[in-house]
């Protein structure tokens, strides 16, 4: 039975993923557009060359970590909508540090990172514990806090860091996770150390859930409250700790992008999207941490990969979008797939 | 337990089957366009080697303001030279700001020789990749971009501004008018003081209500400030605000259909939007600060063409030089002693009578002094 548990888990993210693909067939078909023409060039989009496969690795690189933001809070049965205004405050604070310090790199940049994952972190930590002391919804607190922490960044970047300018200055090449090395390998694309903190933080998230005490505890809070509490688990620290948590890799998104990507931040005029994808992420992923780095992975490829298709295969941009969205739709309601195939299964017997 | 596994297997090849037979279908279709493309690329050799893209900002390509006039431009100049979308012309749209550089990237790799980037916000995006491509052309429009392949297209947005602010002064009736502003940033302050130096220039007592949106493309925001502007008593908006400024131009009509009699104007940007404000036999657009973008990104095309492009240089389009104009396409809003109220400051600002203020530092000098 166990086995079959883990194979349902495979099985219906892949049939999501395939059924996404032959409704956007079906839709550039009826749009008079070729979809094989379609496909291959969304393939050759995210990994034609070096340059593409770098950029989808770049891509990639914070949907990891949003998305495993979204899935730590889950496995508490939380639900982080926060991780948008999370990687914000983590990218402001990661960039902040990068800009205002001076100390050679081996200090510099794990400081740097650190201080995105601490800022995001406290992000985490407010909805936590409003959630943990006074029962207040974890989902209306970290949404707005998302706009909070847009339109603080926003104000922070144009009256403190910079002097009413839109983007601040570059960090030092001393706080940076830019690799020339990488870059080369790669026709300059702007894939960056950051994918191995990425991943890391991956293996992190597996050994905490399912290795350690804490991890325990957290998965039992989530699975009933009230059984938790009886058997003697104190709910409201693991209700925040998993906040915090999440809300740290939320942050580390925000500083790959600050420290990897941009090596700034910018005015932003809305959402980075990088939180609310990374609900879709972990969603597809199944919440484990392995299925979130291929869930990731296929959300920076498509995200890539949709640029080239309509330059080579004639697609207009607004129909990519429905192609990417319906592709996400599919993915996202998942639990139809698993119910039909229950279904088609007791019939079987 | 064996079945089960029958089962999905079943399941997964019946999906692969109907992956193949809608593989199948599209065959035929393959050839087709295949040899279209052929024609075409021929077509495209016979007329010009030249190409020319855009990449553009989360506006999009249909934002009825400086991106769109931009790809007008370049559609313009494609067409007359008989090229079409895609064969010697194209652009990419940025949905967020992670597309500008795999889109500028994508167009060196398909060896594009001019590359525009439209809007302020692809200044390092750009900056960067004029480093990394030595060999290809790049174009900024509003902002400046420092390197040997690159020209910076700029505007004199603050003396345009400052002409709609003059007939904004004319026209308000309740010595109370509005600005819209996109993101609080150099560029749309230069539209802010230019505006409100216009409006005071004409007459020191009129209020200016100022407000950024914090977006170009929130227009639900546009319309949100428009009402609480008007309810004010606001009667004319100015919007530098791109697709934000739409919701402006949706609050005044709705406020014109239910209430004719009421007089409101909105003050369009970057393009005539006369047509944004037609309701019914009413129109509320009062007049466009026009940036002809279009007139300048083939202003760059044409020299590019000549050999001529201009390496480096950053290229100020003004009054003068046919790259700001104010719209008079609306008649009966404008008449004729707006126009030449704005005539005369126009000469005043082209004779050097008038500096007109780019910041908000000059704009208070300028207030002062008045």
């Amino acid at each position: 039975m166990i086995s079959n548990n883990k194979m349902f888990g495979i099985l219906v993210p892949i049939i999501s993923v395939l059924l996404g693909l032959i409704a956007g067939a079906i839709i550039m078909l009826g749009s008079g557009h070729n979809p094989i023409r379609g496909y291959v060039a969304l393939w050759n989009g995210a990994f034609g060359d070096g340059y593409t496969l770098g950029e989808t690795i770049r891509r990639t690189t914070p949907l990891i970590l949003t998305g495993l933001a979204v899935a730590f809070a889950f496995k508490t049965g939380l639900f982080n909508i926060g991780a948008e205004g999370q990687v914000i405050i983590g990218w402001l604070a990661a960039v902040w540090v990068g800009l205002v310090i001076d100390a050679p790199m081996i200090i510099h940049l794990p400081l740097s990172v650190l201080a995105g994952a601490i800022a995001g972190g406290l992000w985490g930590f407010l909805p936590g514990i409003l959630k943990a002391k006074l029962g207040v919804h974890e989902v209306i607190v970290t949404i707005m806090m998302n706009y909070i922490a847009l339109f603080t960044t926003n104000e922070i970047i144009r009256s403190v860091l910079t002097d009413g300018k839109t983007t601040t200055e570059s960090i030092p090449q001393t706080a940076s996770l830019a690799s020339a090395w990488l870059q080369g390998l790669t026709l300059y694309s702007r894939v960056h150390y950051g994918i191995l903190i990425a991943l890391f933080a991956a293996f992190l998230m597996w050994f905490i859930i399912e290795r350690t005490t804490y991890g325990y505890e957290l998965k039992a809070v989530g699975f009933n409250q009230h059984a938790s509490n009886y058997s003697g688990m104190n709910v409201s620290k693991n209700i925040i700790l998993s906040m915090v948590i999440a809300g740290a890799f939320a942050g580390l998104a925000g500083a790959m992008e600050g420290l990897g990507t941009y090596g700034s931040i910018s005015v932003m005029s809305g959402f980075t999207n990088l939180g609310f994808d990374g609900i879709a992420v972990a969603l597809l992923g199944s919440n484990h941490a392995f299925g979130i780095v291929i869930a990731a992975l296929l959300f920076g490829a498509l995200k890539e990969g949709a640029g080239e298709m309509p330059t080579t295969a004639g697609v207009p941009t607004e129909l990519v979008d429905i192609i990417i969205a319906l592709i996400i739709f599919f993915v996202a309601s998942s639990y139809m797939i698993r119910w039909a195939i229950l279904r088609f299964k007791k019939e079987e017997k | 337990m064996k079945n089960r596994i029958f089962l999905l297997f079943v399941l997964f090849l019946s999906i692969g089957l109907f992956l193949a037979a809608c593989g199948g279908a599209t065959e035929d279709n393959n050839a087709g366009t295949e040899g279209n493309g052929d024609n075409a690329s021929e077509n495209e050799e016979a007329s010009s080697d030249y190409q020319v893209a855009m990449v553009t900002d989360e506006g999009g390509v249909d934002d009825k303001s400086f991106n769109q006039s931009a790809w007008e431009g370049i559609q313009g100049w494609g067409e007359e030279l008989g090229l079409s979308k895609g064969e010697g012309f194209d652009y990419a749209q940025s949905d967020e700001k992670a597309d500008y550089m795999p889109n500028i990237t994508r167009f060196v790799r398909d060896e594009y020789d001019l590359v525009f980037g439209v809007g302020f916000k692809l200044k390092e995006d750009l900056q960067s990749a004029a480093e990394q491509f030595p060999d290809t052309n790049f174009a900024l429009v509003d902002e400046v971009i420092d390197a040997p392949n690159a020209v910076s297209i700029l505007f004199k947005e603050h003396e345009g501004s400052f002409l709609v602010g003059v007939a904004a002064a004319m026209k308000t009736k309740t010595n109370n008018v509005g600005f819209v502003g996109g993101i609080d940033s150099p560029l749309i302050k230069k539209f802010e003081s230019g505006f409100i130096a216009g409006v005071k220039s004409v007459n020191p007592d009129i209020e200016v209500d100022v407000q950024y949106a914090e977006s170009f493309t929130d227009s639900a925001k546009g319309k949100l400030i428009a009402t609480n502007m008007y309810d004010s008593g606001v009667d004319v908006i100015y919007h530098a605000a791109g697709g934000t400024g739409n919701g402006v131009f949706n609050q005044a009509k709705d406020i014109k259909q239910n209430d004719s009699d009421r007089e409101i104007w909105v003050i369009g940007v970057d393009r005539d939007q006369h047509d944004e404000g037609q309701i019914g036999e009413h129109n509320v657009t009062l007049t466009s600060m026009v940036k002809r973008v279009d007139v300048a990104v083939q202003d760059v095309i044409n020299r590019g063409i000549n050999g001529e492009f201009p390496e480096g240089e950053q290229i100020e389009y003004g009054i003068e030089e046919n790259g700001i104009s104010v719209a008079t396409t609306n008649e009966e809003a404008m008449t004729e002693e707006i126009i030449s109220a704005v005539e005369d400051w126009q000469e005043k600002i082209l004779n050097g009578e008038v500096e007109v203020p780019q910041t908000m530092d000059e704009l208070e000098a300028f207030v002062d002094s008045l």
